[in-house]
């Protein structure tokens, strides 16, 4: 399974990201920078909850048409002179894009920040069956393949890693003498970067969106990498989600504007790259062979179903900066490169329940993370879908949780179960009582007790007081 | 004015002088208040863990328990959204939607209910203390009740607020996630009581008895000097002291 990235049980993942208390004080400080950036940023707008409306419409509308839109998109290219390919699984578009590297018999290979070729676990396919080198021009991609780390972040991937370790691993790679300013580590990572880009065979590029009717690929960064990565190799392969659209540059230009306020706080980027097929006639600079490859690899299985929503997503990673659980176990215990609230949905339906069962349950279903969504996509709602689907459909639940939940249900539903229960709990739990607080307790109750007091239950329970208070009154 | 009172199955067994201070704020308000004896849980713990046959059984119980009632006022934000669910939950069930849908619409949180529907922002309570309020996320977010809780409290004579930092974060209770991810809701229950003692209040307030006995257990095992109360206590108190 291509989008995961760890063989460690969830627990384990989770038990190391708690424990890994740099990565941590790394996340909650970016948390707070981005989710206080990014409310500057929407409420400067005054009426962003408008602009979240047609940020929904916008993508609604495309998934409702997809099949119009992506035809569009693929005829347009292809009148530039463009070729497309649509891949069925991942496979298929490794196999595709190994085909074309082969072909031009690459030996180098400059990549701008893709999360769909992570997900399709693109570098390792061509260097394996290419024999080429692929290198990461995104800074923080560019700090992660030096140590062969993973991204924890759909938007910053190294969200995880503090200055001094990039110091300290540039050291280690490049003998690098600088300090941990990250000034002077990013002039550090342009300069070794340069010559890569003037030397590469192929440009691979990610896809923010899809402009169907210019047949154009639009990508966001700060870095201006993409620029590079496509101005100046010979070849370029752009991979996009399927999903990936917008119908013209009108709506190109909500999502772009919505989509940097609420991944970082900015009105703008540094560069938002528009390319539109190979090189034409006049141009002076760009690829002279485009290849664009439509990934699905399970998206369609996706669309129409009650999970279509998450397929509106536009990749800010709004939702992981303001998550309280990603704050404290980071991007890696998802494992998968999908992190974060999005990723808890996303993960599951890409990679399946038995990879990822355990994410729609490691959230409180507090809703901020629907809060933040710059195109309203109800992730928790979605998360508490998973939860149904897993329980019921699935039936993957464990024993013990089943039949503790039949018992709720039924001393939920009979008022003299639940009358009897209830009368009994104080005398019950009062051998493990002690100043009517339980500190040990057992069963479903000793992983409440581990860490927190819980209460004793009362002998005379609130409704008693009330009767009686009645009765009193009488 | 007739109140149903939908007191919830913590406050009934574990929490009472949460209930009672509720029905004698009420009573002090000028409202009647009726306790349907048929009440028992709303179905939240089943149907939040994806166990949603299991918690229909339960809410069908409520919808009947409370068909009668004039007004629904419940002391937690995320048991009255809960009710308010139901509304969705049902919609494809004609034998039970119109009565999901009418118990919906008379649901309301205490202070909600205070201050939309009574139409009070001062409840005459005087309190003297330092005082800091965790802002439950069913409640703000799903509910919708963000302000009534503060509008309450300042109009409370003697009481000092003191705003606590991240105050809209989860405090990892999240029902079952509790006992079901225990090690994550550690960390950010641990968080939460952090940002408590950052105050320097002597009481932590909340309108939600789950975030509350979550908060309240972690405090007591990690030996926190802080108090935790329901809003309701404090919006009770008349005499500068809180009921035991």
């Amino acid at each position: 399974m291509p989008m995961k990235v760890s063989n460690e049980s969830f627990n384990n993942r989770v038990g190391e990201g708690i424990q890994n208390t740099f990565m941590r004080s790394a996340v909650s400080g970016a948390q707070d920078r981005l989710e206080t950036n990014r409310q500057l940023a929407t409420e400067e707008l005054g009426n962003w909850e408008e602009w979240r409306s047609l940020g929904e419409e916008i993508r609604q509308h495309v998934l409702a048409n997809l099949d119009y839109y992506l035809t569009q998109l693929s005829e347009q290219v292809a009148a530039r002179g463009g070729h497309v390919f649509f891949a069925a699984t991942a496979e298929e578009a490794q196999v595709y894009i190994a085909k074309v590297a082969n072909k031009k018999q690459a030996k180098k290979i400059v990549k701008s920040k893709s999360m769909v070729t992570e997900e399709i676990d693109l570098n390792h396919y061509l260097e394996e069956h290419v024999g080429c080198r692929v290198i990461e021009t995104d800074l923080g991609e560019y700090i992660l393949q030096l140590d062969n780390d993973l991204p924890s972040h759909i938007v910053a991937p190294a969200l995880h890693r503090k200055k001094e370790q990039v110091q300290e691993s540039f050291q280690r790679h490049h003998h690098y003498e600088g300090s941990e300013r990250p000034e002077e580590l990013t002039k550090h990572a342009r300069k070794m970067l340069r010559d890569d880009y003037l030397t590469a065979d192929i440009g691979i590029t990610g896809c923010n969106f899809a402009v169907a009717d210019t047949g154009s690929v639009c990508i966001v960064t700060n870095e201006g990498n993409a620029d590079l990565s496509t101005a100046l190799p010979k070849t370029q392969i752009t991979v996009m989600g399927m999903e990936r659209l917008v119908p013209t540059f009108e709506e190109l230009e909500v999502l772009v504007n919505m989509l940097t306020r609420s991944a970082v706080g900015q009105k703008l980027p540094s560069y938002v790259t528009v390319l539109s097929g190979p090189r034409q006639e006049g141009d002076v600079d760009g690829p002279e062979e485009f290849h664009l490859v439509i990934v699905d690899n399970g998206r369609s299985e996706i669309l129409g179903s009650e999970f279509q929503a998450i397929l509106q997503c536009i990749r800010c990673g709004a939702c992981a900066n303001i998550c309280p659980v990603y704050r404290h176990v980071g991007g890696h215990s998802y494992g998968s490169i999908y992190s974060g609230p999005v990723g808890a949905v996303l993960s599951p339906l890409l990679g399946g329940y038995d990879e990822y069962k355990e994410l729609p349950f490691a959230s409180t279903l507090c809703g901020a993370c629907t809060d933040v969504c710059p195109v309203k996509i109800p992730l928790h709602e979605l998360l508490h879908k998973h939860r149904q689907t897993i329980v019921e459909k699935e039936g993957r639940a464990p024993v013990s949780e089943r039949f503790l939940m039949s018992i709720f249900g039924i001393g939920s539903s009979s008022s003299g179960m639940y009358k009897f229960g209830s009368k009994v709990a104080s005398s019950v739990l009062k051998p493990l009582t002690k100043n009517e607080q339980l500190s040990k307790g057992i069963g479903p109750l000793k992983n409440w007790t581990d860490i927190r007091e819980f209460p004793a239950p009362k002998k005379e329970r609130f409704r008693d007081w009330f009767e009686n208070r009645q009765k009193g009154d009488d | 004015m007739k109140v149903s009172l939908f007191a919830t199955c913590l406050v009934d067994m574990f929490q009472t002088n949460v209930g009672k201070a509720t029905v004698e704020l009420l009573e002090h308000l000028g409202c009647e208040v009726i306790f349907p004896k048929g009440q028992i849980c709303c179905g939240q713990p089943a149907y939040n863990s994806g166990y949603v046959k299991e918690a229909k059984e339960a809410m069908k119980n409520m919808i009947t328990a409370f068909d009668d009632a004039e007004y629904i006022v419940c002391p937690s934000g995320s048991c009255a959204y809960m009710f308010r669910e139901y509304e969705k939950v049902f919609a494809d069930d004609a034998q039970w939607s119109a009565r999901a849908k009418r118990l919906a619409n008379k649901t309301y949180e205490l202070t909600q209910f205070i201050v939309e529907v009574l139409g009070i922002t001062d409840v005459g309570a005087s309190f003297n203390g330092n005082v800091t309020y965790h802002m439950s996320c069913h409640m703000t977010r799903l509910l919708g009740v963000k302000s009534a809780p503060f509008t309450l409290l300042d109009n409370v004579k003697g009481l000092t607020y003191t705003e606590l930092p991240n105050k809209t974060t989860c405090c990892g209770f999240g029902g079952t996630f509790s006992v079901k991810m225990t090690p994550i809701s550690e960390q950010m229950v641990d968080e939460k009581v952090q940002h408590i003692i950052e105050t320097g209040a002597t009481y932590l307030a909340g309108a939600d008895e789950g975030c509350l006995m979550n908060i309240r257990g972690r405090a007591e095992r990690l030996g926190a000097h802080v108090q935790v109360l329901h809003i309701a206590e404090i919006l009770n108190s008349r005499k500068a002291e809180v009921r035991a």
